[in-house]
């Protein structure tokens, strides 16, 4: 190659720049063995005291949680803070956010997985667990909001007494149906995943109780390729499937509100809107939490700066589409001349002195702060990264929260407009609920592999059967194998 | 003294890498073997053809899974909400089931409200496809099960870490204790085991 570089030749066209190497998913050449024992080892040694530093308090929280729903029952909804006008406050705050946070395990699981986005096998699995606890955690509020949650059967059509069926045509209905799809399917997902991981913990496990489990749910998997074969076609029909399904269990949060003759709600805009914000808030959530992991658990070769740089670099395209919707939200109350449309935003921006803060919050928190990702230095500093996921995390939340409670405040009836004042049991169960999330987390983390082990191992260049460990620097294998002509080429001028 | 009847399970043989491992599946393929796999801690591009395995018929389950799963989403939101199979002539599949009625939204109870019954047609179809993925896989794949003869060898628990094994099965019509031994021999197989699980 250098050679046609420095000599004049005859032919005029510039020979073709030599190809880049890939930076590698996994760094430091590590060997299958090294990602067992590193992933299993998690498992199989003692938690650093650290796990049982943020391991107990999560308990005491899921506790406080607990019992903030125990009184919650036995008094009577009252004692939330909802009040004429805003009876959609908190609790569908919390639902909106923590299923939004759920969204980004299927998105690295199945939108990354069909676009052959290689470094996700690194997070994906701590993200779908993660996706699950979220949603978790957002299937408790709407389940209490009902008022008598003895009756939160009722939701599931199934035939009874009154022969009273379901208002199918209720938006209110699609989310049920949307989330507990998206909640079971998520589980499907996550546990084929499982799968050959729970068979790598199995055989290293000495014969017991942990065996005997591990082995149960591995459902006595053996590796044969005659059974990769039908499992990575159901992976890839599950991807395919999960694909249009995360993307529509918040278009359906979203038709909640578009659906509804609200000001401020009654818009086109939301699905895609809230579908950008889940993806933003749920990557910063996956960061707030692998970052951590990585270091305590030493995974720094396994998640690299390569994964955190792509996450910061989604963080930074959804948050900058979410920021054109609230351009975009404000511009057509305007452009619409509707004057109850742009007197909510006027209102929810500038005239209601005690809620704008709300809204300046969200703003600079999901739509400036994370604008720094657009220097490498900053997406490669971690405690950048980790402070700009924070605000994100709790722009998120600001951001529900004046999409639904500041536009009830001050609605239609100017008579009967109020500022919406947090009771504290509202408080104490959203906190409750980072404590029940933290601890489902903590417990995945100590029972199962953080990281795909096998999956990982998979994406390893030694993994291709057509590799050659002394290639010419800089020529990808998959390069060759997609062009077979560029290979000849290549000789040739090589 | 006891004695311990043994099943031989077949010819169980390491190969050192991927890529001897794709060579020898190759040639376990040409050889003409029916009864045999190849066992890794993870899926091997390309192997299906290297071992001549045909694609996976799981997409045609979950075809009719998912074809299931809008059928009842349809169904169910018709026969509790419309009119419809009354329109058609089929007004006893309404008598089924007892409903109330809810006249709600000011929606028509025709077939024209359908377009509100696309989001749960839509999610039933997901849920369908998705549970006929993960039950038609463990169909597919023989799984779950207790226990495999197989997992007999002292060798095989390193698949999931970082073995890659041939084994070819003694159900196979080609199958001989001495030529298959011989043969993952030549292929460059090491520490070739008899597997054989006490019965």
């Amino acid at each position: 190659m250098e050679a046609t570089a420095t000599t004049p030749s005859t032919d005029t066209t510039p020979s073709e720049p030599r190809i880049l190497d890939r930076e590698p998913l996994v760094l430091n050449n590590r060997s299958y063995a090294w990602i067992s024992n590193r992933i299993c080892g998690i498992v199989e040694n003692k938690q650093p005291a650290l796990w049982w530093f943020l391991f107990l308090p999560s308990v005491v929280l899921t506790g406080i949680m607990a019992f903030c729903f125990i009184y919650l029952i036995s008094t009577g909804v009252g004692v939330w803070g909802q009040r004429t006008p805003v009876y959609w406050a908190w609790d569908i705050t919390n639902f909106v956010f923590w299923i939004g946070i759920g969204h980004a395990g299927t998105l690295i699981s199945a939108i990354l997985f069909l676009t052959r986005q290689k470094w996700r096998t690194s997070v994906n699995r701590a993200a779908e667990a993660m996706t699950l606890f979220a949603v978790m955690c957002a299937g408790l509020f709407p389940a209490f909001h009902v008022g008598r949650v003895w009756m939160v059967w009722f939701l599931a059509p199934i035939p009874n007494a009154n022969a009273i069926w379901q208002n199918f045509k209720s938006p209110l209905l699609w989310d049920v149906f949307a989330v507990s799809t998206y909640f079971t399917v998520s589980v499907v997902f996550w546990f084929i995943g499982l799968i050959p991981d729970l068979a790598t913990l199995r055989d290293r496990c000495k014969p017991g109780l942990r065996k005997h489990l591990y082995g149960f749910f591995a459902l006595g998997w053996r590796g044969g390729n005659r059974q990769w074969s039908h499992y990575e076609t159901a992976y890839m029909l599950l991807a395919a499937l999960s694909t249009p399904l995360v993307l529509s269990v918040h278009s359906v949060v979203s038709f909640d509100f578009a659906t509804s003759v609200v000001p401020g709600w009654h818009t086109t805009i939301f699905p895609p809107y809230f579908v950008a914000g889940a993806i933003f808030g749920g990557f910063a959530m996956v960061l707030t939490l692998m970052i951590p992991c990585r270091k305590i658990y030493g995974l720094e070769d396994l998640i690299t700066a390569k994964h955190i740089d792509n996450m910061a670099k989604i963080i930074l395209l959804t948050g900058t589409i979410v920021g054109y919707a609230y351009c975009m939200e404000f511009f057509m109350a305007y452009y619409s001349a509707n004057k109850f449309e742009l007197q909510t935003f006027m209102l929810r921006v500038f005239w209601n002195r005690e809620s704008a803060w709300y809204y300046y919050c969200m703003f600079g928190f999901n739509v400036l702060v994370p604008q720094v990702f657009w220097f490498r230095a900053m997406r490669h500093n971690l405690f950048a990264v980790m402070v700009v996921c924070m605000c994100v995390n709790a722009g998120m939340w600001y951001e529900r929260y004046v999409i639904i409670v500041t536009t009830l405040e001050r609605h239609l009836i100017p008579g009967s407009w109020r500022t919406f004042d947090a009771s504290w049991v509202d408080n104490w169960t959203f906190i409750g609920t980072f404590g029940f999330f933290m601890m489902l987390f903590l417990l995945f983390l100590r029972f199962l592999p953080v990281i795909a082990i096998g999956e990982v191992k998979g994406v390893l260049p030694q993994s291709d059967p057509h590799h050659e460990p002394d290639r010419e620097p800089g020529v990808q294998e998959e390069d060759l194998m997609d062009y077979p002509d560029r290979h000849v080429a290549k000789t040739a001028t090589a | 003294m006891s004695t311990t009847l043994k099943r031989v399970h077949g010819y169980l043989a390491e190969f050192d890498s991927v890529k001897d491992l794709y060579h020898a599946a190759e040639k376990v393929r040409d050889a003409g073997y029916q009864r045999w796999d190849v066992h890794s801690p993870f899926p091997i591009h390309g192997m299906d053809h290297a071992m001549g395995v045909s694609r996976s018929k799981l997409p045609w389950f979950v075809f009719f899974g998912g074809l299931t799963g809008t059928t009842v989403a349809f169904t169910l939101q018709t026969i509790t909400q419309t009119n419809f199979w009354g329109s058609i002539g089929l007004g006893f599949l309404e008598k089924i089931v007892e409903t109330y009625p809810t006249v709600v939204q000011g929606k028509p109870t025709d077939i024209w409200t359908l377009p509100a019954f696309f989001p749960v047609m839509f999610e039933l179809t997901i849920l369908f496809s998705a549970f006929t993925t993960l039950f038609g896989m463990l169909a597919l794949i023989g799984l779950p099960r207790w226990n495999h003869p197989i997992f007999a060898s002292k060798q095989f628990h390193k698949f999931s870490d970082d073995g890659f094994f041939v084994c070819i099965e003694a159900r196979d019509p080609q199958f001989s204790q001495e030529g298959t031994k011989g043969f993952l021999e030549e292929l460059g197989g090491r520490n070739v085991e008899l597997v054989e699980d006490a019965i």
